[in-house]
C-alpha cells in the first residue's frame, strides 16, 4: 500500500456550459519515499494532479489517500489542517512573501502549530541551514537569486515536516545551473531525509532524477 | 513571528497607503469627536443653572424686556425667597472686538447672595468707606457696592483680557450704545459648572440709568425658592398673574431656561450628527476600498497561505485585523486629539456657554466607530480571502 494512493480519479472543469474533463479516470500509486516525475504536454493534467494530490482541489469523483486518509471528501478547516501537517508545496515562481524575509517565509507554516516563538525560529533556521541558506536568514526575497528564492521555497515546504513533497515544475524559472542544485537538493531530501517527492516537469534532465516518470496525456497515464 | 507581526507587515507593505488611509480616518474621527465634543457642550449647557431657582422671562421671547414693576408682585409670591434682576448687556472691548464675552447688569444685593454657593470671591478692591452691606452679601464685595460704575470680573476673564483688579476698563454698549466705563473692584472664581465661568457682573441701577433711560424695564428676573419641591406650582402662579397683561411672563426651572437658551441654536444637534455621520460613511467607503484593493493585490500570496494550510478562517482574522488595525490607528490619533485639542481651547461662545468639551463617552463612541468602520470596510475584503479557491488564487492550471 503506498503512501499515495489514487483510485479512479476524474477532474472535469466547467467552462460555462462546457464540460472540460481533464483526468479521467486515474489511479496510481506512490509508494512511501518515492520520488515521481510527472511528465506531459500543457493542458495533461499535471497540475491538477498534484493539486488534487495536495487536497488543494476537489475531485470530481474518485479516491485520493495520503498517508491514510481519504482526502477527496475533506473540506474547509479539516483539509487545511491536513495539509499543513502532510504537503509541502514548492512552485515554480516560489511565491515567497515579499515582505518576509526567508527565514519569516519558512516559519509561516509554523505559525499554525501550537509552540514559541523560539522554537519555531529554531526549527525554521535548521530548514534554511538544511537547504544552504544558513548565512541567508534575513534576506528578502528581492535580495535572493532566483535558485535561493527556490531553496527558500523549499524549506518552506520542508518545515513541517510533511508526509509528502509537491513540486510543480520547481526548476521551471532557473538556469541550468540553479535548477541542477535544485534538483541535487530534492533528490538528497529523497534520499537521505526519505521524503516522497512528486514533481512535475517538462524537463527530461529533471525528470531523470526521479526513480519513475509518469507520462500523462488528456488525463490518462499514457506508457 | 507570529499573525499578528504578519498583519503589521502587511500594512508596511505600502506605506504610503496605509498612512493615507490612517490618516483619513483619523481627520474623520476628529470632525466626527469635535462635532459630538459641540453637542456634549450643549448638553453641558442645559445643566447650566439650577432645578431650585426659576428664570422669569418675556412670554414672546427672551429679547423683550419685563416691567421692573413685577419685581415686587413676584417676590410677594408664597415660596419665594429673593428675586433677583439679570439684564444682558451685549458689550465690546473696542480694543478686541472679537473677544466675546457675557455682561450682566444685575441687583448685586439679591444676585450675589443668591448664587454664594457658585462663586466665591476671590480677589477685591478695599473698600473706600465703611458701607453696611446685605447680610448675606460678601463682605469683600464692599468696594464693588459703593461705586455705581463697578464690576465684579471672572478669574479667567480677567487673564484673558489682561485686566487687573481696580483697573477702569471702557465697554461699547452694542444693545445699550455709548462708552460705559467699568472698573473693576472684585474678581471672582466660578465653583462648578452651574455658574457661568467667564463673564462679567454690574450694577443694574448702572445700566437702568444711563442705559434705559428709567423705563421701568428689566430683562430676566431670577427667582430663588424656599421649597424647591413646588417649583412648578410657583411657576405656574408667576406666569398667572401676569397673563393678560401687556407682558406676560414664562417662568421656568433655570436649567430649562438654559436649555431653552441653547435651542436658539435651532436644531443643531440634528445637522451635526447628519455631518458627522456622512463623513464617517464616506470614510467607511475609502476604507473599503484600500481594503479591497491591497486584498486584490495579494490574492496570489492568499492562495500560498491557504496552499501552506491556513484555514479560510484564519485568513479572514489577517485580512479583518489589517482593517481594524488602520482604522483603529485612525480612530484613536483622530478621537484623542479632538479631545485634547478642543479641551484645552477652553472655548465657551464668551461665557455663553460651559467651555468646549469632548466627552469620554464620545472618545469612546469614536473609537467604537473607528472599530466598526474596520470591521464593516474589511467584511467584503475579508469574505472574499476566505471564500478565495486556491486553485483559482494561484491562477494556474496545467
Amino acid at each position: 500500500m503506498g503512501t499515495v494512493q489514487i483510485r479512479n480519479l476524474r477532474k472535469v472543469y466547467r467552462r460555462e456550459a462546457q464540460e472540460v474533463p481533464v483526468l479521467d479516470g486515474l489511479s496510481i500509486d506512490i509508494a512511501e519515499g518515492d520520488f515521481v516525475a510527472l511528465m506531459g504536454p500543457s493542458g495533461s493534467g499535471k497540475t491538477t494532479l498534484l493539486n488534487l494530490i495536495g487536497g488543494i482541489d476537489q475531485p470530481t469523483s474518485g479516491e485520493v489517500s495520503v498517508a491514510g486518509t481519504d482526502i477527496a471528501r475533506m473540506k474547509g478547516g479539516a483539509l487545511a489542517r491536513w495539509r499543513s501537517r502532510n504537503i509541502g508545496f514548492i512552485f515554480q515562481l516560489y511565491n515567497l512573501i515579499p515582505v518576509l524575509t526567508a527565514l519569516q517565509n519558512v516559519e509561516l507554516p509554523l505559525l499554525l502549530v501550537k509552540m514559541s516563538g523560539k522554537e519555531r525560529r529554531r526549527r525554521a533556521q535548521t530548514a534554511l541551514e538544511l537547504v544552504g541558506l544558513g548565512d541567508r536568514l534575513k534576506h528578502y526575497p528581492r535580495q535572493l537569486s532566483g535558485g535561493q528564492e527556490q531553496r527558500v521555497a523549499i524549506a518552506r515546504a520542508l518545515v513541517s515536516d510533511p508526509t509528502v513533497l509537491l513540486a510543480d515544475e520547481p526548476t521551471g524559472d532557473l538556469d541550468r545551473k540553479s535548477g541542477g542544485e535544485i534538483l541535487d537538493l530534492l533528490e538528497r531530501l529523497n534520499k537521505e531525509f526519505k521524503k516522497t517527492i512528486v514533481m512535475v516537469t517538462h524537463d527530461p534532465h529533471a525528470a531523470e532524477r526521479a526513480h519513475r516518470v509518469l507520462h500523462l496525456d488528456k488525463g490518462v497515464l499514457s506508457a | 513571528m507570529n499573525l499578528l507581526s504578519l498583519v503589521l507587515v502587511n500594512l508596511g507593505r505600502n506605506k504610503r497607503r496605509t498612512v493615507l488611509t490612517l490618516m483619513s480616518v483619523a481627520v474623520a474621527l476628529f470632525l466626527f469627536c469635535a462635532l459630538g465634543g459641540v453637542l456634549d457642550t450643549l448638553k453641558d449647557a442645559v445643566q447650566f443653572g439650577s432645578e431650585s431657582r426659576l428664570a422669569t422671562r418675556n412670554a414672546i421671547s427672551l429679547v423683550f424686556p419685563i416691567p421692573l414693576a413685577y419685581r415686587e408682585k413676584i417676590a410677594a409670591v408664597p415660596g419665594i425667597k429673593r428675586i433677583a434682576v439679570q439684564n444682558w448687556f451685549g458689550g465690546r472691548d473696542p480694543a478686541d472686538p472679537h473677544k466675546f464675552f457675557a455682561q450682566f447688569a444685575v441687583d448685586p444685593e439679591n444676585f450675589f447672595p443668591m448664587y454664594k454657593n457658585e462663586l466665591t470671591i476671590v480677589d477685591a478692591s478695599p473698600p473706600q468707606a465703611q458701607i453696611a452691606l446685605p447680610a448675606e452679601l460678601d463682605p469683600k464685595l464692599a468696594a464693588f457696592m459703593s461705586e455705581q460704575t463697578a464690576c465684579v470680573v471672572s478669574e479667567p476673564l480677567m487673564k484673558k483680557m489682561g485686566w487687573k483688579l481696580g483697573q477702569t476698563i471702557t465697554l461699547a454698549g452694542t444693545i445699550y450704545p455709548g462708552p460705559w466705563p467699568f472698573t473693576i473692584r472684585a474678581v471672582y472664581r466660578a465653583i462648578g459648572q452651574a455658574f457661568g465661568g467667564d463673564a462679567l457682573f454690574f450694577h443694574f441701577r448702572y445700566l437702568e440709568q444711563k442705559g434705559m433711560g428709567g423705563q421701568g424695564q428689566a430683562g430676566v428676573y431670577k427667582l430663588e425658592l424656599s421649597d424647591p419641591g413646588r417649583a412648578a406650582d410657583i411657576a405656574k402662579q408667576v406666569d398667572a398673574m401676569f397673563l393678560n397683561s401687556s407682558a406676560a411672563t414664562h417662568t421656568e426651572t433655570e436649567r430649562a431656561f438654559a436649555a431653552g437658551f441653547v435651542s436658539m441654536y435651532g436644531n443643531i444637534p440634528f445637522v451635526l450628527r447628519v455631518i458627522g455621520l456622512a463623513v464617517v460613511f464616506a470614510i467607511l467607503l475609502v476604507a473599503a476600498n484600500t481594503m479591497v484593493m491591497a486584498v486584490r493585490e495579494r490574492t496570489a500570496e492568499m492562495g500560498v497561505l491557504k496552499t501552506l494550510g491556513f484555514g479560510d478562517g484564519t485568513v479572514f482574522g489577517v485580512v479583518l485585523a489589517e482593517a481594524a488595525t488602520i482604522t483603529l490607528g485612525g480612530g484613536l490619533l483622530g478621537s484623542l486629539l479632538a479631545k485634547l485639542s478642543i479641551d484645552a481651547s477652553h472655548f465657551n461662545g464668551g461665557g455663553a456657554l460651559p467651555p468646549m468639551t469632548v466627552h469620554w463617552s464620545t472618545v469612546w463612541v469614536g473609537i467604537a466607530v473607528a472599530f466598526t468602520i474596520g470591521a464593516v470596510s474589511g467584511l467584503i475584503p475579508a469574505w472574499q480571502a476566505s471564500r478565495l479557491r486556491i486553485v483559482d488564487a494561484l491562477r494556474r492550471v496545467d
